[in-house]
């Protein structure tokens, strides 16, 4: 079943144009990879699917709610989406308890002592029972990182996009990131991610999508594309970063 | 020289200092402090000689450092300042939020919001082009000519008045730079989350923004404590006109330095305490870097 509907969206900033007719289609409890170069628009579409960028044309649907259509109410839809990003993004003025609990008692209403009492839980599933009380500048890049998706999943969202959110840590610390997600997938979540890490697409991935000129060029599961890629352009990608 | 092998080695947290060079180091610091004494009674023991050495000095000391003077001006100006006080106090308060206000309306993005947008613009560039004294002027004997029935016509209240708009003005663009300069990952981090655009402003941005913008804000604050002096022109007795008036009673001028130590000794804690946040700003950034 098709949860989240991509289809023909196109976005520019200005003169650029960064996604020409991109279609994706997830289903539920599926975990889909975006690979492709910088510029590909893997970010871009990220950030389309729950509203933070409007699109020029073309139609997204998470679920029953289409988040492009006019006069949507897009906190409603983003309540179902939950990103990561690059640079963590916590907010740097209040505690990890607080990161964590700000949307579900301000958006969802909840009650603190509840929000809190949750928000521990969810911490300590991912080893940071110990962080709750610290600022964000006292944990290491790997420790933000499982505080983001911590504060993104209180929301209980239904899908999940994660944005090269390995991209600016310590290689050391890559793995403590990814295992969360790994669990992630165990527990049936519906996954969007961009990134370049190609093993642990070929590991966690049910679907591969390579990404070329803000479109998809080549969709397969993991196996196939990484081992039998269709097209030049995937190919000499793969290749180039092999190498690295 | 030691060699770093003979540092305590139960003790690895404390980081090891060869005693030849702290030793060393130690007799530095005391030469630096003996060379900085030396040099500051030097210059201000020959300052001090070439000023009380003019030949206009005892005339000047008699006129503007009048012990005897100064002690007579002292319960009238003191009680005078005590209106300055008020003034800034009363100001301060008002300028606090009218500022944010204006600020928070430069920021609106939203079609309809466009109308705040240019009166909240067109207010600051006015404010900020008009010179505190003229706006002083205008208000103070503007206001009582038209003779409005039920409104004041105290000196004072315009004179607070005209302050809390010129200042509202310039502490509106302290907090707009420092909304502006929280990065908009925040913002949309915040978005991502669910929160409404208000909310992010309210709970991520503002509390953020309010922290960057005290140093700067405190400045002007220092300004506006000063400049209660110009309400003097209205005519109420603040500290300024008490002194003017004990000038030109004993033609001495005593008063008028009694009145410059009294704003200093009250910008002095601010001047103290905005030194120290920007100190410790600069010093939090330079750990982030590290």
């Amino acid at each position: 079943m098709t949860f989240l509907q991509v289809s023909g969206v196109h976005k520019g900033f200005g003169d650029l144009a960064v996604l020409r007719g991109m279609d994706l289609d997830v289903d539920l409890h599926e975990v889909v990879v975006l690979i492709g170069a910088s510029g590909s628009g893997k970010s871009t579409l990220l950030r389309c699917i729950n509203g933070l960028e409007a699109v020029d044309a073309g139609e997204i649907r998470i679920g029953d709610i289409e988040v492009t259509a006019a006069g949507v109410d897009l906190d409603e839809a983003r309540r179902r989406v939950g990103i990561v990003f690059q640079q963590f993004n916590l907010f740097p003025h209040m505690t990890v308890l607080d990161n964590v609990t700000l949307a579900p008692r301000k958006v969802l209403g909840a009650g603190r002592s509840h929000a809190e009492t949750a928000a521990r839980e969810l911490l300590g599933r991912f080893g940071l029972e110990d962080k709750a009380d610290d600022y964000p500048d006292r944990l290491s890049g790997g420790q933000q990182q499982r505080v983001a998706i911590v504060r993104a999943l209180a929301m209980k969202p239904q899908v999940m996009l994660f944005d090269e959110v390995t991209s600016a840590l310590d290689p050391l610390l890559v793995g403590e990131v990814l295992d969360v997600i790994r669990e992630l997938k165990q527990e049936g979540m519906t996954i969007v991610m961009a990134t370049h890490e190609m093993g642990f697409a070929q590991e966690v991935a049910d679907r591969v999508c390579f990404l070329d000129g803000g479109k998809v060029l080549e969709q397969a599961p993991p196996a196939e594309l990484f081992g039998s890629p269709k097209h030049e352009t995937t190919r000499s990608f793969l290749a180039r970063v092999a190498r690295i | 020289m030691t060699t770093p092998a003979e540092a305590p080695l139960e003790a690895p947290s404390i980081p090891y200092v060869d005693p030849v060079r702290r030793s060393r180091s130690r007799a530095r610091a005391r030469r630096d402090g003996l060379i900085a004494s030396i040099s500051t009674v030097v210059v201000f023991a020959v300052l001090g000689y070439l000023i009380t050495s003019t030949p206009g000095w005892p005339k000047v000391q008699e006129t503007f450092f009048n012990l005897d003077e100064a002690i007579a001006a002292w319960p009238t100006l003191i009680k005078a300042f005590v209106l300055n006080i008020k003034i800034f106090l009363v100001a301060e308060f008002f300028i606090l939020i009218l500022s944010l206000l204006i600020a928070l309306g430069r920021g609106l993005r939203a079609p309809v919001a466009l109308p705040v947008r240019i009166m909240c613009t067109v207010y600051v560039d006015f404010f900020r082009g008009v010179p505190t004294i003229l706006v002083i002027l205008l208000l103070g004997f503007g206001v009582p000519a038209l003779q409005l029935k039920g409104v004041t016509n105290s000196p004072v209240v315009w004179g607070t008045v005209a302050l809390i708009l010129s200042y509202t003005a310039y502490v509106a663009e302290v907090y707009r730079a420092g909304i502006e300069s929280i990065h908009p990952s925040q913002r949309a981090a915040a978005r991502s989350l669910g929160l409404s655009s208000i909310q992010t402003t309210r709970y991520v941005v503002l509390p953020q923004a309010v922290r960057r913008v005290i140093p700067p804000l405190l400045n002007d604050f220092i300004a506006l404590q000063k400049e209660t002096a110009l309400v003097s022109l209205l005519g109420p007795i603040e500290v300024l006109r008490a002194a003017q008036i004990s000038a030109s009673a004993n033609f001495n001028y005593t008063a008028y330095v009694v009145a410059a130590l009294l704003f200093v000794a009250i910008t002095l804690p601010l001047t103290r305490l905005t030194d120290w946040l920007q100190r410790r700003d600069t010093r939090r950034r330079m750990a982030g870097v590290m």
